[in-house]
């Protein structure tokens, strides 16, 4: 596994954070992701993202637990904020500025296959770090991106058109798959 | 910060080049009606589930009254 990029956000914040021109050397990708949102809200707040700048063919099932609710599933699919329409990831994981200060939302994004010329899954394990005022979360989510081109851009923003706090944190990773098809760590 | 114009980053994986673009007027004007429907649709969430508690709770009682068991309307309603 090998980092390509990581982004830390600044001052002030951003609207959104595109990785472009992704290299087509690996065999799946894998995003870590610590984010925090510029807003107040009373949930933690859901994540937009794009493939290949593409507003349509995504959908997603979660698994959410949480302190203010019985466990449960949701289907997801587009969203709108910050003048972007994209994909839903997930029902809400991301602290808004009101939560417990300095905490940060944590999520592994893994992306398998990323250059398949079929429809992409993707797989997000996601958590609000949070403790009040608003109730923590964790999910689960199996995505689905009908594109079949091969991904070589993924921008990521936030619900409610927020920006993601100074000091959020995305890491893009590229993992290949070994000469004996499994992948390997580098 | 409230004055400042809102950014997005833009990182060229293969070179390495990073920008920092700011959001134009028309995105700028996007986003703020944006996060205005957004406020309205969280609020008029709260209040269709205030509204759907509310009715579940008058709900509840009406079967006490007509004599039900906590039980009998836990298993009813699942409450």
């Amino acid at each position: 596994m090998q980092a390509i990029e990581t982004v830390t956000v600044g001052s002030g914040g951003v609207a959104s954070i595109t990785f472009s021109s992704i290299p087509d050397t690996f065999t799946d990708l894998f995003i870590k992701l610590s984010l925090r949102g510029t807003s107040t809200s009373i949930y933690p707040r859901p994540m937009l993202y794009q493939f290949n700048g593409s507003t349509t063919g995504y959908s997603a099932r979660t698994l959410v637990a949480a302190n203010a609710l019985t466990p449960a599933s949701y289907s997801l699919t587009t969203m709108t904020s910050n003048s972007l329409t994209g994909g839903r990831l997930a029902d809400g994981w991301i602290a808004p500025s009101n939560a417990t200060a300095s905490t940060f939302s944590n999520a592994d994004w893994y992306i398998p296959n990323y250059k398949s010329s079929a429809a992409k899954s993707h797989s997000l394990d996601a958590v609000a770090e949070n403790n009040s005022p608003n109730p923590w979360a964790a999910e689960i989510v199996a995505g689905l991106w009908t594109g079949t081109d091969p991904i070589s851009s993924i921008l990521i923003s936030i619900a409610d058109s927020m920006s993601f706090a100074e000091h959020s944190t995305a890491t893009l990773y590229g993992i290949l798959a070994g000469s004996d098809g499994t992948t390997t760590v580098t | 910060m409230a004055n400042e114009i809102p950014t997005k980053i833009v990182i060229n994986c293969s070179t390495g080049v990073r920008e920092v673009l700011e959001l134009t007027q028309a995105e700028i004007d996007e986003r703020e009606a944006m996060a205005i429907q957004s406020e309205a649709d969280r609020v008029a969430d709260e209040e269709a589930a205030t509204a759907k508690a509310e009715a579940k709770a008058s709900g509840v009682a009406k079967l006490a009254e007509l004599g039900l068991t906590a039980e009998e309307i836990s298993a009813i309603t699942g409450a």
